[in-house]
């Protein structure tokens, strides 16, 4: 392979290692190198990767963010702002740590919420135990996991010991832009839930729209027996942002993992998104809503596996597509032979508010074990008329109606959203996004 | 209140209205009665407005302006009023939200103040006790999960929250038991004014025993094929519509 077919790569080996790095840091980043080189940077002709083309960021002169990249004035902090009292916050600029804009002082004991160069010099066994378990870089497939790998240096680490409730949302917030130039950078996360832990996570996603910046993320989460995590993420990156992330996550016996992946900001993004139920009574809730307008394009790609028996899983994705934007879902529910009386659900829907906006969408049902309860369903289409002209036959004008009706099919997966603080605010950032906005947030609520 | 002179309405390239001409007085109640295919719904949906049912010839005037260039919103706000056959179900909007974005529309276009949660509130409460109607479907989705029954007596309500000078009702008994046809219909009784000129659209003559009309006119081929007193609804009963099978051959 050329160095052609593996853009990035230089960039990725120049991320400002340390010398003093422990030996198999080092040797991930190798892993990662090789695999990387092997594999190349995605294209069309996987299938994987049919319908979202990464070879246009390759042609983009990125530099890899070194720490004066994290230095960047800010002005706002984006994320929960007021709603997160009480709660803690990691921020990190360019995958560099912000310690000023951060406050992880509210966290009660047993829980780690910091960045990885600090768990590196802090706690390097416990981290070399449990980083990669689930990515590891010289046997992975994924191009943007050895990418990651070759360039593992930043990112964050939260760990919540057994036991452990974290009431209060953890926050992470994760900026890029800021400067001039095009930048990359390729945070490795990690969270490890121990047994009967429990928190909330908010992860927001954003920059500046000063330049382009790519955020190629691998984060790597366990939720052990009995734990449970939620996660939200606001994907809210400047218009010139390439956002690739790959989460892997692995759920143990009666533990449950619940996500929320709002996605509105960026040029590009793939949420790739990789569960494995691995212990009876596992579950797992992957909900999705994606706002697109301009030529923005959103990757949705999902993949469950049920391993053992008694595991269920609920998926549910939905969007409003405006102009020439571009929205894929592909999601693929994995049976395994002895993971019987399991029950996996997935739908997708998008709004095409547009002639030329396009959804493309791939549900798979991949069944071997011959007791299950699988379903899935996909379906796209504009603004139903004749609700419209109901609307309208009311008095109500008709971009008042069309606005109620998206806030009507997004309600569907928005009200799955269990935190009452969190559902107001994604309802207030669908609302804010539509056109002419007229509605007033207390407005839309069935109850 | 309510004069169609001539009106030829299109539908995807066919026409289905061929010349239709009425004349509604002021607190008048006109039942179109005719079969399945007559262009009854095509005149409802023509005097709201809705998109894709093109008027090619001839004139709505509503208050004696002719409204065929006007928004459906806008008819709305002028006063008039059209009851759905099939009303529309829509999730996760409370149908009180949808009761006050409506009202609040049509009172902007009127230039009057709008009304506070507080104020619609005790509106809405006046005229669901009037009709009966309980608390519960206020506060679900729009028709979402409504009986029939309960669909119907919705648009009843959304027409008393409203208060058109024109309502036109599109087969309200579609649909119903004898039981709920009755409340329905009394719920339109009591919407009656001299000042609420009403249009009932069916194909049937039973609504128009609970809901009785001052003229009654038969709707065949897209064409008003005769009109009489409300005796015609019962004469229709008796012997059909296939005295109309060949008007327009």
């Amino acid at each position: 392979m050329t160095n052609n077919s593996a853009p990035f790569l230089t960039l990725a080996k120049n991320a400002g290692f340390s010398d003093g790095d422990p030996g198999w840091l080092k040797a991930a980043r190798a892993n990662g190198s090789e695999r990387y080189t092997d594999l190349g940077l995605p294209h069309v002709k996987l299938e994987e990767w049919k319908y979202t083309n990464l070879q246009p960021l390759g042609e983009i002169a990125y530099r890899a963010v070194c720490a004066k990249d994290g230095d960047v004035a800010i002005d706002a902090i984006p994320g929960l702002g007021d709603a997160s009292s009480g709660g803690v916050r990691l921020v990190l600029v360019n995958g560099c740590y912000r310690a000023d804009l951060s406050d992880t002082s509210g966290l009660p004991e047993g829980v780690r919420l910091e960045p990885l160069d600090e768990t590196l010099r802090d706690a390097p066994d416990w981290l070399e135990q449990h980083l990669g378990r689930v990515a590891d870089a010289s046997t992975t497939d994924r191009a943007l996991v050895a990418l990651n790998a070759a360039a593992l240096n930043t990112g964050y680490v939260l760990h919540v010991a057994e036991g452990v409730v974290v009431e209060a949302p953890i926050e992470i917030v994760s900026m890029g832009g800021y400067v001039a130039d095009a930048v990359a950078s390729f945070p490795r996360n990690l969270v490890v839930m121990d047994e009967g832990a429990q928190a909330n996570v908010v992860l927001t996603h954003a920059g500046s729209a000063v330049g382009e910046y790519l955020n190629n993320s691998v984060t790597e989460i366990s939720v052990a027996q009995n734990a449970t995590l939620r996660l939200t993420v606001l994907q809210e990156d400047a218009m010139e942002a390439a956002n690739l992330s790959t989460t892997f996550v692995s759920v143990a016996r009666d533990s449950v993992f619940e996500s929320f992946t709002l996605s509105m900001g960026g040029r590009m993004t793939r949420n790739d998104t990789h569960v494995t139920l691995d212990g009876t009574g596992a579950e797992c809730r992957l909900d999705g809503a994606y706002l697109m307008r301009g030529r923005q394009h959103c990757d949705n790609t999902t993949r469950v596996e049920h391993r053992v028996p008694n595991t269920r899983s609920d998926e549910m994705f939905k969007g409003v597509l405006d102009d020439e934007a571009r929205a894929v879902f592909q999601g693929k529910i994995l049976v395994e032979r002895d993971a019987q009386q399991s029950d996996g659900q997935m739908l997708n829907k998008t709004m095409l508010l547009s002639d030329q906006a396009e959804i493309d969408t791939k549900p798979e049902l991949e069944i071997y074990a011959d007791d299950v309860k699988c379903s899935h369903g996909a379906a796209s289409g504009q603004i139903d008329e004749t609700a419209l002209f109901y609307l309208r036959s009311r008095g109500i004008p008709e971009a008042q109606a069309r606005n109620l009706l998206v806030q009507s099919f997004m309600g569907q997966v928005v009200e799955r959203i269990a935190d009452g603080n969190l559902r107001d605010m994604i309802i207030g950032k669908i609302i804010h996004w539509l056109p002419a906005a007229c509605y007033r947030q207390e407005e839309w609520r069935a109850e | 209140m309510l004069e169609i002179k001539n009106l030829h309405v299109t539908v995807d390239g066919t026409e289905i209205l061929k010349g239709i001409d009425l004349t509604l007085g002021s607190g008048e109640v006109h039942a179109i009665m005719g079969p399945n295919g007559s262009g009854k719904s095509t005149l409802s949906y023509a005097i709201a407005g809705r998109d894709g049912y093109d008027v090619t010839e001839g004139e709505i005037l509503y208050k004696g302006k002719n409204i065929i260039a006007m928004s459906p919103e806008d008819r709305a706000a002028e006063g008039i009023f059209l009851a759905f056959q099939y009303p529309v179900e829509i999730p996760g909007v409370a149908n009180t939200t949808f009761l006050k974005e409506a009202v609040n529309a049509v009172r902007r276009y009127r230039g009057e103040d709008e009304l506070d949660a507080m104020q619609f509130i005790r509106v809405l409460r006046e005229k669901v006790k009037e009709l009966g109607i309980s608390d519960d479907l206020l506060k679900r989705a729009v028709n979402v999960g409504f009986s029939g029954g309960e669909k119907k007596r919705n648009e009843v309500l959304q027409m008393a929250v409203l208060e058109p000078t024109l309502a036109v009702l599109d087969e309200t008994d579609s649909g119903l038991d004898i039981d709920a046809l009755k409340i329905v219909a009394d719920g339109v009784n009591r919407l009656r004014g001299p000042d609420r000129t009403m249009l009932v659209i069916t194909h049937y003559q039973r609504l128009l025993d609970y809901i009785t009309p001052d003229t009654v006119h038969v709707l065949a081929h897209g064409k008003i094929q005769r009109t009489g007193g409300k005796d015609l609804a019962l004469e229709l009963e008796k012997n059909g519509y296939a005295e109309f099978a060949d008007a327009a051959a």
